[in-house]
């Protein structure tokens, strides 16, 4: 039974570790091309991976998280600022859910 | 330019990384009380990591009570971009920044700071990139706390549908990007497919969230790198 706060400052050394190591040792470019190519779609791969399905349970009913996830589609290619899907997204689950589930 | 005054500025333009933060980390908030954390450790893990995804996805770990090797990994893997912002950002700076400063600068590499901090004219001042991260950093730790603190009080109707908020905020991340750049939207569709095979198939669904993650997240940037692989254009990387 590991306590709460242990984890956190696992987390915590891991993530600083990867931010403050290239930051400070790295004065090189990196050359390998299969390497920088790896590091630059590795976000876009983990943040969609995260994001679905997971979405689709991310509210109370699915029909209601379906609603949201289009419209955070929709508003995010219209290159909509993060707040503005973030919220638009979660209003219209709100909306949605008060309409169908009240 | 005086220090102070890049620091201004810095403070200034992190006001919507500041807000966006707030509507994301309330929801982090509440969902680590769910978690059963505290108040003051759903704040603490705010303040000390400064990672939407890393700390989302630990939650879970946390709750089933994962070893330290596995929070490590996940946090490793999920976190790893940072790893090529942090790179990306020392060759923003003037040769003679020196390692505190680099060292002070490295606490607030996110997917946002980065996206302002690289866009900066000319070379990085450390002042501006500490003005960029207090304000964006407050935004973060406040929303976490008041999600923690009134996520407990908060009708569930309004909580179901602040579940939204992080995806919507990831998909802002990377559809952007996606729309102009085939292979990074071939990457996003590829992951989101391969993530629901291994969500609902038999067998399969047995994976831990976590290791769904990596175990996607290699396969599909590994091939990405393969068959669509990056170069080097100035003022930035294209993809072929």
């Amino acid at each position: 039974m590991h306590s709460i706060y242990s984890y956190i400052i696992v987390m915590a050394v891991v993530t600083y570790l990867i931010r403050a190591l290239p930051l400070t040792l790295i004065r090189k470019e990196i050359k390998s091309p299969f390497v920088k190519s790896f590091l630059y779609y590795v976000p876009y791969a983990t943040l969609a991976a995260m994001t679905f399905p997971a979405i689709l349970h991310a509210s109370d009913y699915m029909v209601a998280s379906i609603c949201g996830f289009v419209t955070a589609v929709v508003l995010s290619l219209k290159n909509k600022s993060l707040l503005t899907v973030a919220v638009s997204s979660c209003a219209v689950v709100f909306v949605v859910e008060l309409i169908m589930y009240h | 330019m005086k220090s102070f005054d890049y620091f201004k500025k810095g403070m200034k333009d992190a006001i919507p990384i500041c807000l966006g933060y707030m509507a994301v980390s309330f929801a982090f908030g509440i969902q680590a009380s769910e978690a059963g954390l505290s108040v003051l450790q759903a704040t603490c893990m705010s303040l000390m990591n400064v990672t939407s995804a890393g700390q989302f996805s630990s939650l879970e770990l946390i709750m089933n009570q994962a070893t330290f090797a596995e929070m490590a990994l996940l946090q490793f893997i999920i976190n790893l971009r940072y790893m090529l912002m942090s790179a990306a950002l020392s060759q923003k700076l003037s040769t003679k920044t020196g390692t505190l400063h680099r060292m002070g600068i490295a606490y607030g590499v996110t997917d946002e700071i980065f996206g302002v901090s690289a866009l900066v004219k000319g070379e990085l001042k450390p002042a501006y990139s500490y003005g960029l991260i207090i304000t964006s950093v407050v935004g973060w730790v406040f929303g976490t706390f008041m999600g923690a603190f009134a996520g407990q009080i908060m009708p569930q109707r309004l909580i179901s549908c602040l579940g939204l908020a992080i995806y919507g905020m990831f998909l802002a991340i990377i559809l952007p990007e996606a729309k102009v750049k085939k292979p990074v939207m071939a990457v996003v569709i590829s992951a989101m497919v391969m993530s629901t095979v291994f969500t609902y198939t038999p067998v399969l669904k047995s994976i831990s969230s976590g290791f769904r993650i990596i175990i996607v997240t290699v396969v599909v940037a590994a091939l990405a790198s393969v068959f669509a692989p990056v170069v080097e254009t100035e003022g930035g990387q294209e993809s072929a």
